[in-house]
């Protein structure tokens, strides 16, 4: 190699070398390093503290190089109030799946957004409970086949999916609330962008904030990894459109 | 410092801010109130955390996050309340956070009453929450006491890094009493926390949990956990006699407002000819097991009576410690209602004249 070769492309300081658990074809290693790169970016990996969910990332101290709680189901947004209103000079964000945030969780995200909770969430949404093996979410789609809706989820006995950002979005309180997808590589740099926007507001002490990430579930959804990119493409983004619901500067998007 | 006269939820409010707590977490409940309006005027004038939360649930988890900064935090609630911390309870007990809770006990099951009641003596000290687990719990019985064992709960929870949990009555939350804090606070030396989340500034990072998915891993923690209450159960029993005499025909064991209740019956038999020790447990676990075998083994004892504000909770605790060497008895109400010194006496007399039935 020359001496004057340029480095362009590495692991982020802010992942670990751990090996994926993650199923093929499942976008949480993309949004892993995504949050990974955005903390190098700000550089605030050694004052940061992340909070795992129970669910498919309930290992997720694993892969991140800094320090990490592990939380009972949904209640992580509890553990990071608590920890950011001892210690508001670090960094701490949640990650949470569906089943976590939207389900068991649902209290603690909604009262820890209306406090203005200065923490960062990270809420990938996939539409199912992965981890205890394709269960119904309350973010499954109508007539979407889960292993506890064997025949689609019925409207009429199970409600509508819930749209977390647009609901956290009507909270008085000022904060930063987006949903993206990290599908293409056109919608990863957007997702970088969300949630380095979120981390950024964080550190400068201004807001809660939370980027609602769409994601893939091939296993559950009984998908090939390219069949679950254009199911989320063409099913759940009609579903949960993208863009910017909250900003503190009035900056939404649709 | 002087003495001054304090109602004992402020008082408990006031010991845990001189014992250095930096957080403090709560949701409103009866009869305790008067601790999170307390701190939330007193800690924000010290810098420090008063949040109040959307739930008890809530309240358990924010002391796992505020734990796991190493800062002292803690939390009071009372019995339905304490009911749903239990979750967190169990995850800080797993993940060795060391945080204080104080259950100001109103009568249960369910909504129960708000009246003073020892009904959670069973949640209290058998784990109360999923899992091989202990919280060391401590019972005080006048308002100085409350006073000075929540300054020594931050200790002990520092000190096993376990969650440490003091239970009074109602009574003891409402009463309002002379107290006086130290001039100063000071404890034994601990050890570093090398264990808090405080960034992963030029070391690896720290890992707070209670995850174990190897079973050999998980066995291994529970094994730390074990040895940690076997190390309580030898260094941190803590129980006090009174009227103990080789006269004494009856043993009583009682604890919190209950065991002051039976002094005052204990004074009067006295005075009646009749002669009655007390061994009131201060720590509820580890429990005084031994204490309680050796005075109820000594010949002048005929019989051991529980005396509680349940339906006999602790009884079961205090016939593993007797061992069947006397007969034990029950006596007590629950529900909110507190005996008196004479309803207590009554009961004395009726085991005195062999009326009292075994059992309870």
């Amino acid at each position: 190699m020359a001496d004057d070769a340029v480095t362009i492309f590495k692991r982020p300081v802010s992942l670990t070398e751990t090996v994926t658990h993650y199923c093929p074809g499942c976008t949480h290693g993309v949004i892993h390093r995504i949050v990974a790169e955005v903390l190098d970016e700000l550089g605030v990996r050694d004052r940061t503290v992340g909070i795992a969910p129970v669910g498919c990332s309930v290992l997720a101290y694993n892969y991140f190089n800094c320090d990490f709680l592990e939380a009972a189901h949904g209640r992580a947004p509890a553990l990071a109030t608590g920890f950011k209103r001892l210690r508001p000079d670090m960094i701490v964000f949640t990650y949470q799946g569906d089943g976590d945030l939207a389900s068991i969780g649902m209290g603690e995200i909604v009262h820890a957004a209306n406090r203005g909770e200065k923490f960062t969430t990270i809420f990938v949404n996939n539409a199912v409970y992965g981890m205890t093996g394709g269960q119904m979410a309350p973010t499954t789609l109508p007539m979407q086949i889960t292993t506890t809706c064997p025949f689609g989820r019925d409207v009429a006995h199970a409600g509508y999916p819930v749209r977390i950002a647009e609901m956290l979005a009507t909270v008085a309180t000022p904060g930063y609330i987006a949903r993206v997808a990290v599908h293409t590589p056109m919608h990863i740099i957007r997702a970088k962008h969300a949630i380095r926007q979120a981390f950024t507001y964080q550190k400068e002490g201004r807001c809660f904030s939370l980027v609602e990430v769409l994601s893939t579930c091939p296993t559950n959804w009984g998908q090939t990894p390219g069949e679950a990119i254009d199911w989320l493409h063409s099913q759940m983004m009609p579903y949960y459109p993208l863009g910017c619901f909250k900003d503190p500067d009035g900056k939404e998007s649709r | 410092m002087a003495r001054i006269l304090m109602k004992g939820n402020e008082a408990i409010a006031e010991a845990a801010v001189r014992a250095g707590a930096e957080g403090y977490f709560c949701y409103p409940i009866t009869p305790q109130s008067e601790v999170a309006e307390y701190m939330s005027k007193r800690m924000p004038e010290l810098g420090h955390v008063f949040l109040q939360a959307e739930s008890e649930v809530a309240v358990g988890n924010m002391l796992f996050g505020a734990a796991s900064t190493g800062k002292r935090v803690f939390t009071t609630s009372s019995s339905p309340g304490i009911s749903l911390m239990q979750e967190a309870i169990s995850y800080m007990a797993g993940a060795q956070l060391p945080v204080v809770i104080v259950n100001i006990m109103r009568g249960g099951p369910g909504l129960g009453g708000i009246l003073p009641a020892q009904s959670d003596y069973f949640q209290a000290t058998k784990g109360g929450g999923h899992g091989d687990y202990r919280v060391l719990v401590l019972a005080p019985s006048t308002v100085q006491e409350a006073v000075d064992l929540m300054m020594l709960a931050f200790h002990l929870a520092d000190k096993y890094r376990n969650p440490v949990m003091m239970i009074g009555d109602g009574m003891i939350g409402q009463m309002m009493e002379a107290v006086e804090f130290p001039e100063s606070y000071s404890e034994p030396p601990l050890p570093p926390k090398d264990w808090a989340a405080t960034g992963a500034k030029d070391r690896r990072p720290r890992i707070i949990k209670s995850l174990f998915l190897d079973p050999v891993g998980l066995e291994e923690n529970c094994i730390i956990l074990e040895e940690k209450y076997r190390r309580m159960k030898r260094d941190e029993v803590r129980c006090e006699l009174y009227n103990v005499k080789p006269t004494n025909r009856i043993l009583l064991v009682a604890y919190g407002t209950m065991a002051r209740i039976c002094q005052t019956s204990i004074d009067e038999l006295e005075d009646e000819g009749v002669s009655i020790g007390l061994l009131r447990p201060i720590s509820l676990f580890p429990f005084p097991m031994s204490q309680i075998h050796e005075e109820a083994k000594k010949e002048n004892i005929s019989v051991v009576l529980t005396v509680e504000m349940s339906m006999g909770q602790m009884m079961e605790d205090v016939e593993r410690a007797v061992l069947g060497v006397k007969p034990v008895r029950f006596c007590g109400r629950t529900g909110g209602i507190v005996p008196s010194p004479d309803e207590v006496k009554q009961q004395i007399r009726r085991l005195l004249n062999g009326e009292l039935e075994e059992g309870r």
